[in-house]
């Protein structure tokens, strides 16, 4: 299907709608079409509603998935979690003809039938499958001279045997899609670590969540980035959040910025860090705000990496 | 209840009788560096049938990131097993009430993190519509969501009891 449907989740409209601006405006620029998925709910978060009833956990799902079927669009996600719902719990239901079966026992209450007709897709995983980092870099005309700490985040790539992204311990192609803005994607020691909010740990057992950030904020401070990227709003969260409130319980002064990929490719695309809602983020760093607004206004040469 | 256990998480397709205690899930896990996750004793304990594991509030600190699974010798699905075994321990009754609070909410407006004032006055700025086109925006959307939760009877399952 080339028609997608933009599937928002709880995050990103509810807390970050920069991403979702952002989002949008990279699509638009890009040529893809896709619409708004109206009426859908949460996704329903991976890490807590499937840890609490499967039953549950694959009609809301299901329900999402149905939304854009009737519209025959294939559905987008920006979010790790949201894509792990949706793809894990798609894959399932056209596996298992009984799962189905009883799931569209629920959806039938609502005048509803999940049909399996419907892929899902992660806007990382899209971008490298449709377009790719070569075609990509033709639409960059404000190539980015930024030192990034890449987060892939987990359900992105993992269970890898539903992925089809390769493996997991050292994956390379969303660097390559940070490298195609004209960033570097600069390795860091526990690079492929979880950030701590996952599984329902950030809600249930934050002091333990905000232990394992402040151990990534360690990692990725030393390797001295302008900041950080991810493509997960729920990442994007404890990373920019949680930098707060690891500072409060630790006494540290961090002051990493944070980007979701949409927003560092909205920069090179052109846009500028206000229409991207990059000074929405609760990290202020005044330093980083001075350098992308240079950037994006052109004062900047890029030449020289 | 503990006959069970391993009944169960057969049943919905997980194996961990072939774990051989290598330890190569709990070196690898980001919780267990900073906390009482131990993966390897979870397993242990689902494998000895131990209904103490589904009690076990170790169990609710894993973030669900899936290393152990790619990682473990054996192919043993480790967080498949421990996703199964905390619905057998939300079963049970045992569950977070920060948990309860984000089912609550999915209950009531259909977003486990609802939209806020302070959110809408961003979205403003953004030129993007105050409401975003989810299940908020659509009153009856939201009736057919509630009804569905109804349907898989999730309110009584979270409910305090
Ligand atoms: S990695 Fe696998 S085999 Fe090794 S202890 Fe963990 S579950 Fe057992
Ligand atoms: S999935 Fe859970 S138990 Fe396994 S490594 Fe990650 S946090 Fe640890």
């Amino acid at each position: 299907m080339e028609k997608l449907s933009l599937f928002l989740g709880c995050i990103v409209p509810n807390r970050y709608p920069g991403i979702e601006k952002a989002t949008k405006l990279c699509l638009q620029k890009l040529e893809v079409d896709a619409s708004d998925l109206p009426g859908a709910s949460c996704c329903p978060a991976p890490g807590v509603f499937k840890s609490f009833d499967k039953a549950t956990w694959l009609a809301l799902a299901s329900r999402n998935i149905v939304l854009s079927e009737k519209m025959e669009r294939d559905i987008l996600t920006v979010c790790n979690g949201c894509y792990g719902s949706l793809a894990d719990a798609n894959i399932e239901l056209k596996k298992d003809p009984e799962m189905k079966a009883r799931t569209n026992t629920c959806l039938k209450e609502i005048g509803m039938e999940f049909k399996g007709t419907t892929e899902v897709r992660h806007i990382i995983e899209f971008l490298y499958k449709e377009f790719g980092p070569e075609k990509l870099k033709g639409f960059i005309t404000t190539p980015l001279d930024l030192r990034v700490a890449l987060h892939y985040g987990c359900h992105l790539i993992k269970p890898s045997k539903e992925r089809n992204l390769g493996e997991t311990e050292a994956p390379e192609f969303f660097d390559e899609l940070v490298e195609a803005t004209g960033a570097k994607s600069v390795d860091y020691t526990d690079k492929m670590m979880c950030c701590g909010a996952g599984g329902g740990v950030r809600s249930g057992h934050a002091a333990e969540s905000l232990e394992m950030l402040e151990h990534k904020l360690a990692c990725i401070r030393n390797a001295k980035v302008d900041c950080i990227v991810n493509a997960c709003p729920f990442c994007h969260l404890q990373f920019d959040k949680g930098q707060l409130a690891v500072n409060e319980k630790f006494g540290t002064d961090y002051s990493i910025p944070v980007l979701h990929y949409s927003q560092l490719l909205g920069l090179a695309l052109g846009f500028s860090p206000d229409e991207l809602g990059i000074e929405q983020n609760a990290v202020q760093n005044i330093e980083f705000l001075a350098k992308i607004y240079e950037i994006s206004a052109g004062l900047k040469s890029t030449t020289q990496c | 209840m503990s006959e069970e256990l391993l009944k169960v998480l057969k049943a919905a397709g997980l194996d961990i009788l072939s774990c051989m205690h290598c330890g190569t899930c709990t070196g690898s896990c980001p919780s267990g560096r900073h906390t009482g996750l131990n993966t390897r004793r979870i397993i242990r304990d689902a494998r000895k049938n131990r209904a103490t594991v589904l009690s076990d509030d170790a169990l609710w600190l894993c973030t669900t990131c899936y290393t152990c699974q790619e990682r473990c010798p054996r192919g043993i699905p480790i967080t498949d097993a421990i996703l199964e075994l905390r619905r057998l321990a939300v079963r049970e009754g045992f569950m977070l009430p920060e948990h309860r609070l984000v089912s609550k909410m999915v209950l009531e407006c259909g977003h486990a993190v609802p939209l806020d004032e302070e959110t809408k006055k961003k979205r403003e700025e953004l030129g993007l519509d105050p409401i975003p086109e989810t299940v908020q925006k659509y009153p009856e959307a939201l009736e057919g969501l509630k009804i569905l939760l109804k349907t898989c009877k999730f309110d009584e399952l979270v409910a305090e009891k």
